[in-house]
């Protein structure tokens, strides 16, 4: 008798979703889907309200990186009130901008790894659910758990400095941002007492890097053999093609690495990128135009990005960047366990970027704003903790919002998260009667390697239960198991 | 003119003949709150914010001259319990959604819902279905936030004395509606004034949202209140 098992709520990932596995007469996995289950309109309720407002309101979204969609938002508006295509603004807009969001990469990679992934390694997926947690790290590994809130903390604190708040900051505004970086503020980055400083923050980025490199070494099997499929790769490059979170073209690279989109202005987005939609998500399914909405699909995220960057712009990050490009011989990597590498390597990576930044004179300029000919219809696209996120606003006369349209990071990874727990299901559902707890682990830990936001993807709100049931190939409950 | 003797909570005031409770208050540094009230208009009483008791009876301070002996009640529990509802009443009648509103940290409703420490409005939400006005060229007429102080209608007159702002309907249908073509031709500074006015963020100049840092805006340091209580 076939069964269905359905895991509601996944935890441990930002937002709420279920996981269905369709099992057939033979035990074999017949379909398997992430489902994302609430529903919010951010784009409906957006139309009609003043086009200023949009950075503000929009990323109300979310509460974990609000800053992305801050500044989508805002890069966007640039183009409608004439301030170029997110690379026109004045130095002191344009770094600020980059300070508040590679603070939040920072931030948002330290709450991912310490908090939601590391009880995964730490605990081993079929470690006991009461320890495999935050509490449990905090309880048996103080240094990391303490390392986790510290960098958090830090990050959290640069947002403030350029945003205003931690969460949902007024900072970017069209054309600008409204306020410089003090000499006060920034010697608090730069001098701070021990750990708040940068300096502390680069060493632990850099000890996260080789802890994950030491894991990796003693449990290779594990690590490289989790959920591995082929995918298409999308992020923003520079221009030069190296590693930028705030600006730069959309590059695509298929499977072995060949390009198939490369330095396209994203304005252009849409000539490029399709959306489906399918009835048993509200999550819509991103996908490639030339290749269809079948094979067109694609991956973001650091993963993503370590595979289409040429190089990482900063001395420490590109060693690490060296070393992860030679394990896959320079090809791109289809490891889902090692969009954990790739994070943290983003992570020290932006360690050093926000300091790079903090010693830019330009920080402590005045001219925040620059505007020019208004247009009606703006793009705004940057690389997000999660992914490539994608804002786009048209405008009527009376400058109100009479169109947006968001393709948030985590709707880009749709189908390979649905892949990927496809793939776990595959591997460890068929033929199995019996449903452990660690079996359910392993369908969110693919899941959460990917560091889904499905309370953005959906531009919905909640927490992110996960639910098992199974059915009989009629459709039958058999059983169910909620988490 | 003599000076008039009265109390306000038992401490002893003076005022000059012809000033307003609220006025009065002020210059003996005692706050009483406001929101219709703009010092320099003509005294409205909209809003009932400025509630005392005296003789016995609830009066509007803005509109009641002080006088000789009177012994005002300001800041009793049942008073400020008043106030807190007002508040809440305002935010439930409206559609008020701080979190995205440009004018908050400037917005004295918000301000006052913090001095009076609202957390849940103790009314229901009405959530009414009202009308953005956004074909003016520097203003945007967001009713949603409105609360009828009429600081519009009394201060933007055209350089011709024309309202630019007036009252239509009556009762729970009373909106305030804007005259496009007036609206067109204020001034730069003008229309920035109209925005200044307006204790919410019902009139918003266009295209200077969020400018002010947060940390800089009006209230961010200072409660509403602080600059008569601190004098």
């Amino acid at each position: 008798m076939g069964r269905k098992i359905t895991i509601e709520p996944v935890t441990r990932v930002e937002g709420h979703g279920k996981v269905t596995i369709q099992l057939d007469d033979a035990g074999n996995v017949a379909q398997s889907r992430l489902h994302i289950v609430e529903f919010r309109g951010f784009e409906r309720f957006v139309q009609g309200r003043p086009y200023w407002e949009a950075p503000v309101l929009v990323q109300r979204l979310c509460g974990i990186c609000p800053v992305s969609h801050h500044l989508a938002a805002a890069k966007a508006l640039d183009v409608i009130v004439g301030a170029g295509t997110g690379d026109g603004l004045t130095p002191v807009g344009e770094k600020m901008r980059r300070l508040m969001h590679y603070g939040q990469m920072f931030q948002s990679h330290a709450l991912h790894f310490f908090h939601l992934a590391s009880p995964d390694l730490l605990f081993g997926a079929d470690g006991d659910p009461a320890i495999r947690n935050v509490i449990g790290v905090a309880l048996e590994h103080k240094d990391l758990a303490v390392q986790g809130v510290m960098m958090r903390k830090f990050g959290q604190e640069i947002i403030r400095a350029t945003a205003g708040k931690k969460i949902h900051g007024t900072g970017g505004i069209p054309g600008g941002i409204n306020k410089n970086l003090s000499i006060a503020e920034r010697d608090e980055f730069l001098k701070g007492a021990d750990p708040l400083n940068i300096d502390k923050m680069i060493e632990w980025s850099q000890a996260a890097v080789d802890f994950f490199k030491g894991y990796h070494a003693q449990n290779k099997d594990y690590i490289d053999n989790f959920s591995v499929f082929p995918s298409s790769h999308l992020s923003l490059v520079r221009k030069d093609g190296a590693m930028d979170f705030y600006h730069g073209v959309i590059r695509c690279i298929d499977a072995d690495g060949n390009k198939l989109l490369d330095d396209i202005d994203y304005q252009d987005y849409y000539k490029h990128i399709g959306e489906e939609v399918k009835s048993w998500s509200y999550m819509k399914f991103p996908y490639l135009r030339k290749l269809g909405m079948e094979n067109g699909w694609y991956t973001v995220g650091p993963l993503a990005r370590c595979n289409t960057a040429d190089f990482i712009p900063t001395p420490l990050a590109q060693k690490e960047f060296e070393i992860f490009k030679a394990y896959t011989n320079g090809k791109p990597n289809h490891m889902s366990m090692h969009m954990h590498w790739a994070r943290l390597i983003e992570l020290l990576h932006s360690a050093e970027v926000i300091k790079d930044l903090l010693n830019d004179p330009d920080l402590q300029k005045d001219n925040l704003v620059v505007k020019g000919t208004k247009q009606k219809e703006g793009v705004g696209l940057l690389e997000a903790p999660r992914g490539t996120l994608f804002h786009h606003y048209r405008i009527n006369d009376n400058d109100q919002i009479e169109m947006a349209n968001l393709i948030v990071s985590t709707t880009n990874n749709n189908e390979p998260m649905n892949r990927g727990v496809n793939f776990v299901a595959k591997d460890i559902f068929t033929g199995k009667k019996e449903i452990t707890e660690g079996m359910m682990n392993r369908v969110e830990m693919v899941i959460r390697a990917y560091d889904p936001c499905l309370s953005c993807a959906t531009h919905a709100l909640g927490q992110m239960p996960m639910e098992l049931t199974l059915v009989d190939s009629n459709g039958e409950i058999i059983d169910q198991m909620r988490k | 003119m003599s000076d008039i003797k009265f109390t306000i909570d038992g401490k002893e005031c003076t005022a000059k003949s012809g000033q307003t409770i609220v006025e009065a208050a002020k210059a003996n540094g005692i706050y009483i709150p406001v929101l219709c009230h703009f010092d320099g208009l003509k005294p409205a009483g909209t809003c009932r914010i400025c509630t005392v008791k005296t003789g016995g009876r609830f009066m509007a301070g803005c509109t009641t001259p002080v006088a000789e002996g009177m012994r005002i009640d300001n800041m009793t529990p049942e008073i400020e319990d008043m106030r807190k509802q007002i508040i809440e009443m305002l935010f439930v009648e409206g559609n008020h959604m701080c979190p995205v509103c440009e004018k908050s940290g400037n917005c004295e409703l918000q301000a006052l819902a913090y001095r009076y420490k609202m957390m849940v409005p103790r009314f229901p939400f009405l959530w009414p279905k009202r009308e953005v006005v956004a074909n003016a060229p520097k203003l945007y007429l967001d009713k949603n936030r409105c609360v009828q102080c009429l600081r519009c209608v009394r201060e933007i007159i055209t350089t011709d004395g024309k309202n630019v702002f007036a009252v239509k309907e009556r009762g729970g249908k009373t909106t305030i509606n804007m005259d496009e073509k007036l609206a067109a031709g204020l001034s730069d500074d003008m229309a920035m004034r109209a925005m200044d006015i307006c204790p919410v963020g019902c009139i918003i100049r266009k295209e200077v949202g969020y400018k002010v840092p947060i940390g800089q805006r009006k209230f961010d340091s200072k409660p509403i209140g602080s600059e008569i209580e601190g004098r």
